[in-house]
């Protein structure tokens, strides 16, 4: 079977669309699939050191369009999964190495012995965001439950709507359940309720997902994260599976019931 | 030849850019006659801001974006296309680009006045941040209108939706213009030149109707029916 080509974009920065293609990729690749994941921010590439092969590049995405290598060379293999490969983007040249019809090249070349390709977008909605979703089936759109995230999440979708690219499906990462019972968080309903698209995962705020990306071990593979646990939940739902959505309630039922007593919803 | 496909897109400066105005040939004759222009003098358009004048050309999706990106790749920004039909006019706002430039073209305004009160835009869709829908009559928006948005008619705006962007009506000036709304929770409301302050979102949203009042001011009430 052919690949799917997955795009992670957000429109706002540091909102964790690097630290969410790590974690998918390798959560699918935990599951048995083959997947390539391709750093699309040229010039501030990242995706190697959260994958932890940041040692192990010699050619990356600029050298294959120029020429300089195969793109089997390019494609570094993962330090636990076979079947798992990164293309790194080039860190001393910028988005303009790189064209839409490029990607859309490496993409259909890399497709024949790939069940997922992930592409991990650069922030903003300029030439690095336009070449990263040339090539997407699906869009994924990342945000954090805050009014400035949300805000440019939204002009993503009405960008990826304009270009056809079907309707995107949104992760809410480092949602804090406890914040958002007291009103000072937005809630995934209040998100979702905003950008109107269909929900593929929340994941809640976890301090092993900073660790996890600062040891280049994603956290997925720790069984006992609970973001780990929504990322790999996230990547069986891109296989197509119906996963439920975990419960995040923090507190008991009688504390819900009495704060909406208090008027406090 | 050489001066026959050149002849068929004229580019010339204008203050925001360049300005290229196209003429009612064949579409990807002069999408080519484009690109070719500016393959013979790729230094000069390297970094440009380009603005185009489709004229009369019906153009979709897929032929903007496909121009846009061949721009893109000699390092040009396309950031504008005005055009006489409704239709290009609609996909370009669709992809964000601007419908005006500063200088109206001198057709423009005569166009306008044949427009008559009856004459409305129909968006069947939730017009997202960055967007700006503009028309020189009334608009009608079947979605919401989310914050970052900006929705400006001569005339009307009627949404059957929630309203959290920016909205003016009657911007060349008329009093009697109205907007309303399933949910004006507007960040700004503006009617010819008066300006009305955030609105509060409501617990309980009902349809509202925002007008000049006696006084002059504009206000928003809850809509009654008869």
């Amino acid at each position: 079977m052919a690949a799917q080509v997955i795009t992670v974009t957000s429109g706002k920065g540091g909102v964790g669309k690097t630290t969410a293609v790590a974690n998918l990729a390798n959560a699918m690749a935990m599951d048995g699939k083959r997947v390539v994941c391709i750093d699309g921010d040229i010039g501030l590439r990242n995706l190697d050191v959260v994958m932890g092969l940041e040692n192990r590049i010699v050619y990356d995405i600029v050298d294959v369009i120029e020429g300089r290598c195969k793109l089997r060379q390019a494609m570094i293999r993962d330090k636990h999964y076979q079947e798992l490969y990164l293309i790194p983007a080039a860190q001393t040249r910028d988005k303009t190495a790189v064209s839409p019809s490029d990607m859309v090249r490496i993409c259909k070349d890399l497709r024949a012995d790939t069940d997922f390709i992930l592409i991990d977008s650069p922030a903003g909605i300029e030439r690095g965001f336009r070449n990263a979703i040339a090539a997407a089936e699906r869009v994924l759109v990342v945000t954090n439950p805050e009014v400035s995230a949300v805000r440019d999440a939204d002009r993503v979708v009405g960008i990826l709507e304009a270009e056809e690219k079907g309707p995107p499906a949104l992760i809410i990462n480092r949602l804090n359940p406890s914040l958002v019972k007291n009103n000072d968080m937005l809630s995934a309903e209040d998100v979702l309720d905003l950008l109107g698209i269909q929900l593929i995962g929340i994941v809640p705020e976890d301090e092993t997902v900073i660790i996890g990306s600062n040891r280049g071990t994603p956290v997925v593979t720790d069984p006992k994260s609970r973001a780990g646990m929504a990322f790999r939940d996230i990547g069986r739902r891109l296989q197509g599976q119906d996963v439920p959505f975990m419960d995040l309630e923090p507190q008991s039922g009688l504390w819900n019931a009495i704060q909406r007593m208090a008027g406090r919803k | 030849m050489m001066e026959q496909i050149s002849s068929l897109v004229q580019i010339k400066g204008i203050r925001d850019g360049l300005l290229a105005t196209f003429t009612e040939a064949a579409w990807e004759e002069q999408r080519v006659a484009l690109l070719t222009q500016i393959d013979e003098k790729p230094a000069f358009f390297q970094g440009a801001r380009l603005a185009m004048d489709v004229g009369n050309q019906s153009l979709r999706v897929n032929d903007l974006v496909d121009l846009r990106d061949h721009l893109s790749e000699r390092g040009i920004s396309l950031w504008a296309v005005i055009s006489e039909s409704p239709t290009t006019e609609h996909t370009s706002q669709l992809l964000g680009f601007a419908t005006r430039i500063s200088k109206p073209r001198p057709e423009e305004t005569k166009q306008f006045v044949d427009i008559s009160d009856e004459t409305a835009l129909f968006v069947n869709k939730t017009v997202r941040s960055g967007t700006r829908i503009e028309y020189p009559g009334s608009i009608v928006i079947v979605g919401d209108v989310n914050a970052g948005a900006e929705v400006v008619a001569e005339g009307n705006v009627m949404v059957w939706g929630r309203v959290r962007g920016m909205i003016h009506a009657g911007v060349k000036g008329d009093r009697n213009a109205f907007i309303c709304a399933l949910d004006l929770s507007a960040t700004q409301l503006r009617i010819a030149d008066e300006v009305s302050a955030a609105l509060k979102p409501q617990k309980d949203p009902r349809p509202e109707i925002a007008s000049i009042n006696h006084e002059g001011r504009l206000q928003a009430e809850i809509w009654k029916t008869g």
